[in-house]
């Protein structure tokens, strides 16, 4: 029951590794593929999760699923097409296979496939998510780091403010006052209606990204009228997400700073630049990345309150739309490609920290 | 060495401290943790600075670089290099300073190191910082500098990260980093601090033969005045921030003049000293008399212990067998890796065993339970359970921080016992004073009491339910020589008072030899070699034994042979012996 | 064990502890010396606290004004929160309605203020089931471990793997727009981090020295658990609570503003700010702005309280 305390077994157990670069890359593509599949599990209980929420419905689903207006036969038909009649774990069964073909079901209110119109308005939601959270990173973090490396001094004083006010901001709120002050006392924002002001054209479709699509197309007007109408939103949204970064930026900056190897280049007579930066920060960097997982959470959530804020036609608002007319297969499809998408972000935020960390054993950790 | 620059008139000094003033801003308000200090190190020589923690030592050293940490700041005197005044210089002068021409050595060298950058490329860094080489050159300069500290394999070693080494490597890479760019002055933090006996004369010996090699000068702070003795010039002695006494190792343990000093001196074990004599003579009591050993209270058969692990099982403790008998002290001797600890936890059912018995013998001799046979997982409720107590090595981890020194000493005699509160709070006093814990202690929490007491209240938790055995797990590793000094004291006392019997599990062989009746070196997780104390430590047999004891550092003055190899040490390798 | 006030797992340990060690029955204890007790009381605590730290001190009566509006304020409001008059309808601000009217001519402060209770009622009751919930699973995993560890967290990683509204969203969803099913909702987003945080906290302690002499000390792995791990636990623990306790109220006030939760007429602050969003594009700013700041104020109240919390439990910061 116990492990063997002190140093009895880390000479045994750590020995002295040998090894060349292409050594080393090679172990990094076996714990890579490991990490990969020990997510598999985790995207086995959302989907577990998912039915589970889809089935929990009170009363018959069926009636659900079909909506308010339906008739007999449309309940039976729905009652049959999602296995209704038969045993819990046949229904999952069926439920899995559906979703290997790609089957969410069909939404009530836009009388498509919900996966057809979750995958039309993702690239929204992607782009406003996005450039929030590089806008967000392009801010908190030389603002936690500023103030780590002059603690009690204005900076700090300022981001302390940043951070506990950040964190307490519900933003739906901040995006209504922002609203409030930029569109209708200031009028610097166009109106909080959409991705691009109806004189502009939509850029042709590549990524559906379409501060990408117009520079790809070269309309410069097109990105200009794009950047106007996401900044807002995008602000709302990095406002919530600033607070959880720069707290963590500074809170591992100052413990990086006042570790001994940061005191060792000191002796060394490095430059304040290169402590700074080569020796602190990329200690500091793996715990700011893997916060990243937790703010993306916030993130996802927040989007769909921004999205209904700005009514800013991405995947949040369209369950926001969903949910008002009891569309519950378009809601639990847009739950489900959430936690999709999340378990994926999360798979990349540790391939990045293990690009960081050599210490990091990629998927031992959890 | 001494002989080269002891006959001249006493030239520059490499370094200059003169009336030196740390000041640091804590939530108590202002302390002043060094006070007025004046230290000198000629060129060419080794100075020894020690004390205890708090002494100031550390800070000074930081000072010099002024890596002070944020709340502290120097507010008098001058740090003269070269006839510069360090205080007085820009960062960027600093920076030039720092590293080419000064170079630290830290304690507790694998937190030294930078965890995200091979160790190759921190020496690389270095070396570009002062323009020794190109980058395109450094990788070869690096391979050379693993190379000249002894690091096999320094080619593929180079893109080592500091995890993947052990402390000992960890150190001879603080030592290239240190080196690199041929700084004239070194100061080494307690650079041998937690690295094991062994190691710790290997790396002392690589550093200072490339001091004197170099014909640097150099600082050695440490704790240990035998190692400052062994390897310095000049030893100063430093307690709470001020200069107490300085002079060359053999005056200084021959002829110390201050109490300080004296008590220090005296604290320090050694080969030839009872454990009375650790303490100053005016607090010397009459001799510990103890009673000769008895029946065998504890016979323990073919222990051993595997532990697996993701690259295979491996043998902690293979095949041990010993008797101890009552009253008895069995000392178990060994360094990191030995299954010292393991046999500790295992002997006080903590761990379960892999293999083998723990006979537990009652008054009669011929009846035992095997207390191995009781998983440890139920052997906290079990009868036997009070029969086997044990201290832990970080007294200060030992206790609850949440318990007060009377709640921690209660503890086993709620668990253990059947006494009522008041029986238990006279219980608690009782032993409070056996141990000399005054009694308006008791109700403080462990961050608010110095190491020394809480080193009695472990022990007294220890003996309060009147075990038969005590497994002892480096009881004073953690402390301060001083109070290592009362502790072993106080051990030896309590053994001859309540004829306890004592599995006394060290690595310091000084300590074994003062305090325990036969004792049992341990390497690899067997037993190389066991005997009695004397016997042992006079005439060991086996290579490892013979190479843990010389790797002791010597004090100066007591003995011949160990007077000439520290002269040797002293002359530059081309001149020794 | 006859009294187990000293190893309680009460939040207030330093009220208990003189209680072993007074001198109560007036006998000199062994050894001759009585023993002193220099401790202060919990108020007392909590008291050196705040004056060590300021905020803390802002934090504590800013919670204690909250809990009073809580419960003393629907009985104060100057008018019905749910009275209608459509005659003064979107009035800004004014002596007679403080934070101004609705669209349906409510009185926005007898609103907001009536609100409170439901507001802080919704995250108390999720906080103290998710702690609950999640202490018992973080504890029994991380002592545990092996298989049943495996378990509990792989549970948690699941919950962990959605982003947090979203499964609230699409619980509610499922289970119907009530109250309790908004408590539930937050309760079990938030399970994870009690269930991670006590977890590790057990598991690094688990082989901790003074856990070990606990157990040589004859405790059972019960009375180590509940006695000595967990009460180690309290300090970060109330960091966590305190954190919670703002994410809860933003999360019940996120879903009732897009509709899942609580539902109009009833006076609450995310229906009110969302009923508000709609008039903000000309210019009644009132309706949405003071239910919303204040929503911010209780959010900060509770972060902000999270340190001086930890202070109060943590024996260590005692002098």
């Amino acid at each position: 029951m116990f492990t063997a305390t002190g140093d009895t077994l880390s000479d045994a157990i750590n020995p002295v590794i040998k090894r060349s670069n292409d050594d080393y890359g090679c172990k990094r593509a076996v714990m890579l593929l490991r990490r990969i599949l020990q997510s598999l599990p985790v995207v086995a209980g959302v989907v577990l999760v998912s039915f589970l929420l889809t089935r929990a419905l009170p009363g018959d689903p069926a009636v659900y699923f079909a909506g308010p207006a339906a008739s007999e036969e449309s309940i039976a038909e729905i009652t049959r097409a999602l296995g209704l009649d038969k045993p819990l774990p046949v229904q999952f069964a069926l439920y899995v296979q559906d979703l290997f073909q790609g089957d969410l079901g069909q939404s009530l209110s836009t009388g498509q496939p919900v996966l057809s119109d979750l995958a039309r308005r993702l690239p929204a939601s992607l782009e406003l998510t996005l450039f929030a959270l590089l806008l967000s990173c392009a801010i908190a973090v030389p603002l936690g780091i500023a103030a780590a490396t002059r603690p009690g001094s204005w900076r700090d004083h300022l981001c302390r403010i940043v951070v506990t006010a950040g964190v307490s901001l519900p933003t739906f709120f901040t995006g209504i006052v922002l609203i409030y002050v930029f569109y209708y006392l200031l009028g610097w924002a166009p109106s909080p209606l959409g991705r691009l002001d109806f004189l502009y054209i939509e850029p042709d479709h590549v990524t559906g990204f379409y501060l990408i699509d117009s520079i790809l197309a070269g309309d410069v007007e097109t990105f200009a009228g794009t950047l106007k109408q996401l900044l807002l939103p995008a602000c709302t949204l990095a406002l919530f997400t600033l607070a959880p970064i720069a707290r963590m930026t500074r809170a591992s900056m100052l413990a990086a700073l006042s570790a001994d190897y940061v005191r060792t280049a000191r002796a060394l007579g490095h430059s304040d630049r290169t402590v700074i930066f080569t020796y602190a920060f990329r200690n500091a960097m793996l715990s700011v990345v893997t916060t990243l997982g937790m703010v993306f959470s916030f993130a996802l959530g927040a989007n769909v309150l921004v999205e209904k804020v700005f009514a800013w036609p991405g995947i949040g608002s369209y369950a926001v739309e969903a949910q008002v007319v009891s569309d519950y297969a378009a809601v639990q499809g847009f739950v489900l490609a959430m936690a999709l998408l999340f378990v994926a972000l999360n798979l990349l935020i540790d391939i990045i920290a293990s690009l960081i960390d050599p210490r990091m054993q990629l998927g031992e950790d959890t | 060495m001494n002989m080269m620059t002891g006959a001249g008139q006493p030239q520059v000094a490499a370094l200059d401290i003169s009336k030196l003033d740390v000041n640091f801003t804590t939530r108590r308000g202002e302390v002043n943790a060094v006070k007025q200090l004046e230290l000198s190190v000629p060129r060419g020589t080794v100075l020894g600075v020690v004390g205890e923690s708090g002494s100031g030592k550390s800070v000074s050293a930081y000072a010099v670089l002024q890596l002070l940490e944020a709340n502290g700041r120097v507010t008098g005197g001058s740090i003269c290099f070269d006839g510069i005044n360090l205080l007085e210089l820009s960062s960027t002068e600093l920076k030039d300073i720092r590293g080419r021409e000064i170079a630290m050595i830290f304690q507790n060298p694998r937190a030294a190191l930078n965890p995200v950058r091979s160790v190759g490329r921190q020496i690389a860094d270095v070396l570009v910082a002062h323009s020794r080489v190109a980058r395109s050159q450094s990788k070869a300069k690096a391979v050379e500098l693993l190379q000249q500290v002894e690091i096999r394999d320094a080619e593929s070693r180079y893109h080592a990260y500091p995890f993947e080494l052990s402390g000992g490597m960890c150190q001879r890479v603080g030592i290239a980093l240190a080196l690199a760019c041929e700084p004239r002055l070194l100061i080494a933090d307690e650079p041998t601090t937690g690295l094991d006996i062994t190691t710790q004369n290997s790396v002392m010996e690589l550093m200072m033969t490339l001091v004197r090699q170099r014909q640097m000068s150099a600082i050695l702070i440490t704790h240990d005045l035998a190692l400052a003795s062994a390897y310095c010039d000049e030893v100063v002695v430093m307690r709470d921030g001020r200069r107490i006494e300085s002079g060359r190792p053999e005056q200084l343990f021959n002829h110390p003049v201050d109490a300080y000093t004296r008590k220090l001196v005296d604290a320090t074990p050694h080969k030839g000293k009872s454990v009375r004599q650790l303490l100053p003579a005016a607090q010397q009591q009459s001799a510990v008399v103890k009673a000769a050993p008895g029946e065998v209270v504890l016979s323990v058969k073919h222990l051993a212990r595997e532990f697996r692990s993701a690259s295979g099982t491996v043998q902690a403790v293979k095949d041990l067998s010993f008797d101890l008998r009552k009253g008895e002290c069995l000392g178990l001797v060994g360094e990191s890796g030995s299954g010292k600890s393991t046999t500790a936890l295992m002997v006080a059912r903590l761990l379960d065993t892999s293999a083998g018995s723990i006979q537990l013998f009652g008054d009669n001799p011929q009846e035992y339970v095997d207390i191995a046979t009781i998983p440890s997982a139920k052997f906290m409720r079990h009868d036997q359970r009070a029969r086997v107590q044990m201290v832990f090595q970080d007294a200060g981890d030992s206790i609850d921080p949440r318990h007060t020194a009377f709640q921690a000493i209660e503890q086993p005699l709620r668990g253990l016992t059947r006494q009522g509160r008041a029986q238990r709070r006279a219980r608690v006093a009782e032993l409070a004073d056996l141990v000399g814990l005054p009694q308006h202690l008791l109700n403080r929490f462990p961050h608010q009491l110095s190491g020394g007491q809480r080193a009695r209240v472990n022990i007294a938790r220890a003996v309060a339910v009147s075990p038969d055995v005590l497994v002892l797990d480096e009881p004073t590793a953690a402390l301060d020589v001083s109070i290592q000094a009362v502790v072993l004291n106080l051990l030896a006392d309590l053994q001859a008072q309540l004829g306890l019997s004592y599995l006394f599990i060290s690595h310091d062989l000084y300590v074994v030899r003062m305090l325990c009746d036969r004792v049992m070196v341990m390497c690899n997780g067997e037993v190389v070699e066991s005997g009695d104390t004397g016997q042992v430590m006079n005439s060991p047999v086996h290579a490892y034994t013979r190479q843990l004891l010389s790797a002791m550092p010597a004090l100066p003055g007591v003995d011949e042979a160990t007077d000439a190899a520290r002269s040797n040490r002293l002359r530059p390798p081309s001149l020794r012996l | 064990m006859q009294h187990g006030s000293p190893d309680s797992v009460s939040s207030l340990p330093q009220r208990e502890i003189p209680a072993t060690t007074v001198n109560t029955d007036g006998k000199p204890v062994a050894g001759g010396a009585s023993i002193a007790v220099p401790q202060s009381s919990g108020m007392g605590q909590l008291w050196s606290i705040a004056c060590a730290n300021p905020l803390s001190l802002v934090a504590f009566a800013l919670f204690f004004l909250l809990i009073a509006v809580a419960i003393v304020g629907p009985s104060l409001v100057p008018y019905d929160p749910l009275a209608s008059n459509a005659s003064i309808a979107l009035q800004p601000p004014s002596a007679e309605h403080w934070f101004g009217t609705d669209n349906l001519g409510r009185d926005v402060f007898s609103r907001v203020v009536v609100a409170t209770r439901l507001d802080l009622s919704i995250s108390v009751m999720a906080v103290v089931l998710s702690l609950v919930a999640g202490s018992v699973l973080g504890a029994i995993a991380g002592y545990a471990g092996g298989w049943l560890d495996a378990l509990v967290s792989r549970v948690m990683d699941t919950i962990m793997a959605f982003p947090l509204f979203v499964l609230a969203m699409g619980i509610v969803a499922a289970l119907g727009n009530t109250i309790e099913n908004i408590i539930y909702a937050t309760a079990i987003i938030n399970i994870p981090f009690y269930a991670r945080l006590i977890r590790s906290e057990v598991r690094i302690r688990r082989n901790s020295t003074f856990a070990q002499a606990a157990f040589i000390s004859g405790m059972s792995h019960w009375r180590v658990l509940l006695f000595t791990l967990l009460p180690n636990a309290l300090p970060p623990m109330m960091v966590q609570m305190s954190l919670n306790l703002g994410w809860a109220i933003l999360n019940a006030a996120g879903l009732s503003f897009i509709g899942l939760g609580v539902r109009p007429p009833t006076p609450e602050w995310g229906i009110m700010v969302a009923e508000g969003a709609n008039f903000i594009v000309s210019g009644e700013w009132w309706l949405a702005v003071f239910p919303g700041v204040t929503l911010m104020l209780a959010v900060f109240t509770f972060n902000l309280m999270g340190d001086g919390l930890r202070d109060l439990v943590d024996p260590r910061q005692r002098q």
